[in-house]
């Protein structure tokens, strides 16, 4: 008995070339598939395109006939940052949606999640309550929201007492507020988010953490900010992560409500205009994208270190 | 590990109860303002529903801010018939299914394959595999309709001649795309369990596979039924991979083909209402059944390390 178990052992410590000698040749083809199928598939759609997208970005293609793509050089890039009115309005709204998720429909999901934790009566139900948004897909969002942003038959409209009166406000249509209505709906599905995010990092803070700090005589606050929301480290960088992304990302709500027009560009809607139906210019289409992909890199740096950063 | 006290919550309740007494009692003001806010919450919902269930007819006598006339289910029997919510249903239970099934299987697989054993290059393809998922999808889009468009297929696989406008389009990619993070939910999962476990296996000849398929997969069973209600919701609600390769209108799945029922309906906020609702009946499903399963799912993968 001894003698079976005794060699794993020794091949744990010295590490993975002497183990993968246990291995028989059968035993080393079926890692090889195990681990090169899903890679191929990630090469091929995902990396892959990833690169194309920066080499069209290149080029100008109306993309039909592989034939016809021309070297364009920067020139997309330039037309894009001094000739395409869209863009600069989608460059601006992509950082109030970026500031409006961080400043309040995070805080707010965090805030939600602090106050759950917390031994209050019917936890489990404004937990389930807060969920729903979460499990909904962002077009669905945006379509339930329409019904209360309608101008005459809306729920806000109705209940202020200004449907039906040219008081009315088009919330979706009005292109000085839409960004802003828009926001609030993302905000219904982003704070139940973050809130469940957070209620699991707010379970996995040692509570002899929090005695202490009580029996130091810190208040609620004082142990929340100085001991509870520091130890909760891994999470927030998670929650900062998630949220810039999403900020990048955003682009369903406002393609249902109007494709991305009229006050509610953003560079992801921008994209996928240029990409879809009649008259695609694909080149332009590439050049915002990969635009999209070099500010989501820190985003994805950040999250990458310090999730891998530990175990190299 | 976060991941493993998520999953089996019985082992986490305790601690959070424990802790949370320790804050103090909670004040009347924080009972209001929570209330506020669920009631605010679920508005939205009410709203949809209260206004799916009343005849256009009865709200435009009486206002959609009312009480009063009928109420009946007609608006879902007319959404279902003249949208066609029930084909949309249909098409999406047909990508979901073998998306979430495909994306599992290879996950597992390459998961296995970097948790389980060191060689040299584990450690970048999992950085990679994961790094692809947070990606914007819109940074593939191009590249990848043109692939599937010069992707040439016989008639009789395709009516397009190619990959576009077909299921397969979007579940190859919604199945890559996903692959990247279940690989690095369940690595991490695979990764805690003790290697004794496979170790004692191999030295009793037990093939690698066997010990994927006998050993490991079945200790994964929590994890894979968190990702795999989580990717249930993730596929039933991806909107932009069939918008971007799907053209035909009833080969939409529901999240997509609701982008019709503003124009199929006009101003009818009913029949839009009713549509919307019949959306929200698949989650509102695996909601009820499932819900510690997805928020598992979430926090598996956001609480790594």
């Amino acid at each position: 008995m001894t003698t079976t178990v005794a060699p794993p052992a020794r091949a744990v410590r010295a590490g993975g070339t002497r183990r993968s000698r246990l291995l028989t040749t059968p035993d080393k083809v079926t890692l090889v598939v195990m681990a090169g199928v899903p890679t191929l598939i990630q090469f091929v759609l995902v990396w892959a395109p990833m690169v194309l997208s920066i080499i069209l970005s290149f080029t100008k293609w109306n993309g039909l006939s592989l034939s016809d793509i021309k070297s364009a050089g920067l020139t997309n890039y330039q037309f894009i940052v001094k000739d395409y009115p869209p863009f600069w309005p989608a460059v601006a709204h992509n950082i109030i949606w970026l500031l409006f998720l961080a400043c309040v429909a995070t805080p707010l999901g965090l805030l939600l999640a602090v106050l759950l934790d917390q031994a209050i009566r019917g936890s489990r139900i404004y937990q389930s309550i807060f969920f729903v948004p979460v499990m909904l897909s962002l077009p669905l969002i945006g379509i339930i929201w329409q019904l209360m942003y309608a101008r005459n038959e809306g729920f806000i409209n109705n209940i202020t007492g200004i449907a039906n009166t040219p008081a009315a406000i088009d919330w979706f249509g009005n292109s000085s507020v839409n960004l802003w209505a828009a926001l609030i709906a993302a905000t219904w599905r982003h704070a139940g988010y973050i809130m469940v995010l957070y209620l699991a990092g707010l379970k996995g803070v040692d509570p002899s953490l929090r005695e202490a700090a009580a029996v130091d005589g810190a208040s609620a606050v004082q142990t929340f900010f100085r001991v509870v929301f520091p130890a909760m480290k891994p999470i927030n960088i998670v929650v900062v992560v998630i949220t810039i992304i999403e900020a990048l990302r955003a682009f369903d709500i406002v393609y249902i409500i109007n494709r991305g027009t009229n006050g509610l560009e953003l560079i992801g809607a921008l994209v996928v205009q240029n990409l879809v139906g009649e008259g695609q210019v694909i080149g332009i289409g590439s050049a915002l994208a990969v635009m999209l992909l070099v500010v989501s890199l820190v985003p994805i740096t950040i999250y990458l270190s310090r999730v891998f950063g530990s175990e190299d | 590990m976060t991941t493993q006290t998520q999953v089996i919550p019985p082992r986490s309740r305790p601690a959070s109860t424990a802790s949370g007494n320790k804050l103090g009692r909670p004040h009347y003001g924080t009972h209001v303002f929570l209330l506020v806010m669920a009631v605010m919450w679920l508005i939205p919902l009410g709203w949809s529903v209260y206004t799916a269930l009343r005849p256009f007819a009865d709200t435009n006598t009486y206002g959609y801010f009312s009480v009063g006339g009928r109420y009946s289910l007609n608006n879902f029997v007319t959404a279902w018939n003249q949208a066609g919510m029930g084909k949309y249903l249909v098409n999406s239970a047909i990508i979901t299914i073998p998306t979430v099934l495909l994306t599992l299987l290879f996950a597992s697989l390459m998961a296995f394959a970097v948790s389980r054993f060191s060689w040299r290059f584990n450690v970048t393809l999992l950085i990679m595999f994961t790094a692809g998922n947070l990606l914007p999808p819109q940074v593939l889009a191009a590249p990848l309709y043109a692939m599937y468009k010069f992707t040439v297929l016989p008639l009789s696989v395709s009516d397009s001649g190619n990959l576009l406008n077909t299921y397969y389009s979007v579940i190859m990619t919604n199945t890559a795309f996903q692959i990247g993070f279940c690989t690095f939910v369940l690595s991490n999962y695979m990764k805690a369990l003790p290697k004794e476990l496979t170790e004692a296996a191999l030295v009793d000849g037990a093939s690698v596979w066997r010990q994927y398929a006998e050993i490991i997969m079945p200790l994964c069973r929590p994890a894979l039924a968190a990702m795999g209600t989580l990717e249930v919701i993730f596929i039933y609600n991806d909107f932009f991979w069939p918008l971007l390769f799907i053209q035909s209108g009833d080969r939409l799945p529901v999240t997509t083909g609701i982008k019709n029922l503003q124009g199929d309906f006009l101003s009818n906020y009913n029949l839009i209402a009713a549509g919307a609702t019949i959306t929200i009946i698949p989650t509102l499903v695996i909601y009820l059944l499932l819900q510690r399963q997805f928020v598992a799912g979430l926090t598996l993968g956001a609480t790594k390390a």
